[in-house]
């Protein structure tokens, strides 16, 4: 059985229909790239999977219907978001970011340390003086130290150098070869998505048009949906 | 005018200030953290200094009155929080203005209803009353200086609590962004009843120790509650520093220019005309500090820059 499961979630931002049936599903230490051209629901979906956002259909995690959890106790069960924005606690430092929301497991602050040496160099600083690249690896780092069983990761690298771009897709990489977390991408980069995610859900008009393995996903398809 | 009265006077407002701070320390807190503007924290005041004289007029005990008014307001707080306070977070602020007002004619009827309108009279306790000589041969009343004491000690507290512990970090986190610190794994609800009740217990303190050196009486939260607006106006709203320095800023100011602008303007005026525009010019001063301050930093001196 899946450990995510979403099954023809709707949503309304207001009266305006955002999702129209997203289906979805991550199993335990698995990568599932979420694609699909901007504003077809993919950040929906996302806030919907935290309950951020009311939602109707099936949602559950490790077979918890996640529908009336307020979103504090979906954090708690396990999903660990890195959202759209990074949204760091800007006045705190980067420790205290850190410390923030962290609930004991394998993950404490010397290994995200590890994981991100930037960080541990810069603990005492406030996160509004970061880098964009910085503020990434805090906001991955924050998440982790919830000890998630679901990473989800809604664009992670946007707007990012080359050179960071590439030290946050190889955290990725580890995460996923190293801890077994099941992780959600959302990313521009196909090429990125291909070379790490194990299968691909893509959305379009708020609602799921393609599901497969990652080999699978061709060239044809990615033209049609994501337009590259 | 002597070097013995002007240290006196600071120490008045000193003491005036800290006390002043324990109410504008709950105020700050309640409106950076939750974006809540409170005018029922002057009830929570209130509740505190009745529940002293309740409970230190029944069992002869100071501090046992202490506790009570820091456990009723906070319980209080807790309460208002969870009952009404809590539909108001996403509101308009004249919303809250006007629900939290509803809270003060509430609190104050049930107070009367309770106690009836005549006020009550709590002791100084006996270890703290009479005078005490300081330094230079100074003769100042050792429960004020026992007031400034305590106040200090809660601001330090509260630094602490607010700068050192999880909780705190987990409250400036929810001053950034309550959303992210929610779907993060905090229980954002619970923490702001915490917030709330900590702020209550705070000014129902503030309430329970003016209150031996005032009456305790129903409407006594509201004149302090303008002070402490005008001190987090001044110190930047949200911002507990802020309110620290502020306090003592209005303290200071509102003591010391009640006894010596009289006394400066008698220096070119007659004596009864300065003594009526110097309390009057007295009267204002605070308003004026906290025009100045705006001018200068719009946002109060700890405030967050726009």
């Amino acid at each position: 059985m899946s450990f995510l499961k979403v099954e023809n979630l709707t949503a309304f931002y207001g009266s305006s229909q955002a999702l129209f049936g997203v289906d979805l599903s991550v199993d335990e230490g698995e990568v599932v790239a979420l694609m699909g051209r901007n504003g077809m629901g993919k950040s929906t979906t996302v806030k919907a999977i935290c309950r951020l956002i009311r939602s109707k259909g099936v949602l559950t995690l490790g077979g918890d219907n996640l529908h009336g959890l307020p979103s504090f106790k979906v954090a708690r069960i396990g999903v660990g978001l890195v959202p759209e924005g990074r949204r760091c606690f800007a006045d705190l430092t980067v420790r205290e970011n850190l410390l923030a929301a962290a609930k004991s497991g394998p993950w404490t602050l010397s290994r995200v340390g590890e994981l991100f040496p930037r960080l541990g160099e810069r603990s005492e600083q406030r996160a509004r003086s970061l880098s964009g690249g910085e503020q990434q690896m805090l906001a991955i780092g924050r998440a982790l130290m919830t000890n998630p069983r679901l990473l989800i990761l809604d664009e992670a690298t946007e707007g990012l150098a080359p050179l960071m771009r590439q030290e946050i897709w190889d955290a990725i990489r580890h995460l996923k070869q190293e801890t077994g977390v099941a992780i959600l991408l959302i990313d521009k980069s196909v090429r990125e998505l291909s070379a790490i995610s194990d299968r691909a859900v893509i959305l379009e008009r708020g609602k799921t048009v393609w599901t497969g393995a990652i080999e699978d996903l061709t060239a044809d398809v990615t033209a049609k949906y994501v337009g590259v | 005018m002597s070097a013995i009265l002007i240290i006196e006077q600071i120490l008045n407002g000193l003491q005036f200030g800290v006390m002043l701070f324990l109410m504008a320390a709950g105020l700050t807190l309640i409106f950076g953290v939750m974006g809540l503007i409170n005018l029922a924290h002057g009830s929570l005041y209130m509740v505190g200094a009745f529940a002293a004289a309740a409970v230190a007029g029944w069992t002869g005990s100071f501090l046992l009155g202490l506790a009570a008014a820091l456990a009723a307001a906070a319980l209080a707080g807790a309460i208002i929080e969870m009952v009404v306070i809590r539909r108001l977070y996403s509101a308009a602020h004249l919303d809250q203005v006007l629900a939290t007002f509803a809270l003060i004619l509430i609190f104050s009827e049930g107070t009367r209803w309770v106690f009836g309108s005549f006020p009550l009279f709590l002791d100084i306790p006996e270890a703290l009353s009479g005078p005490v000589t300081l330094p230079g041969g100074i003769q100042y009343p050792l429960y004020r200086l026992a007031l400034i004491a305590i106040g200090l000690a809660v601001a330090v507290g509260l630094w602490a609590l607010i700068e050192r512990t999880r909780i705190g970090i987990q409250i400036r986190a929810g001053e950034n962004d309550r959303e992210m610190i929610g779907a993060l794994g905090v229980d954002i609800s619970k923490l702001y009843t915490l917030v709330f009740a900590l702020g209550a217990g705070l000014a129902g303190l503030s309430g329970a120790l003016v209150g031996a050196i005032q009456s305790v009486q129903v409407g006594m939260g509201e004149p302090v509650l303008i002070l402490a607006f005008v001190v987090i106006v001044i110190g930047g709203i949200g911002s507990i520093r802020g309110a620290f320095v502020g306090a003592l800023l209005v303290g200071l100011t509102d003591t010391l220019g009640g006894v010596f602008l009289p006394e400066l303007f008698a220096v070119f005026m007659e004596t009864s005309a300065a003594q009526k525009s110097g309390s009057a010019l007295a009267s204002m001063s605070i308003y004026i500090l906290m025009g100045l301050v705006l001018i200068w930093r719009p946002t109060g001196l700890f405030g967050a820059r726009i």
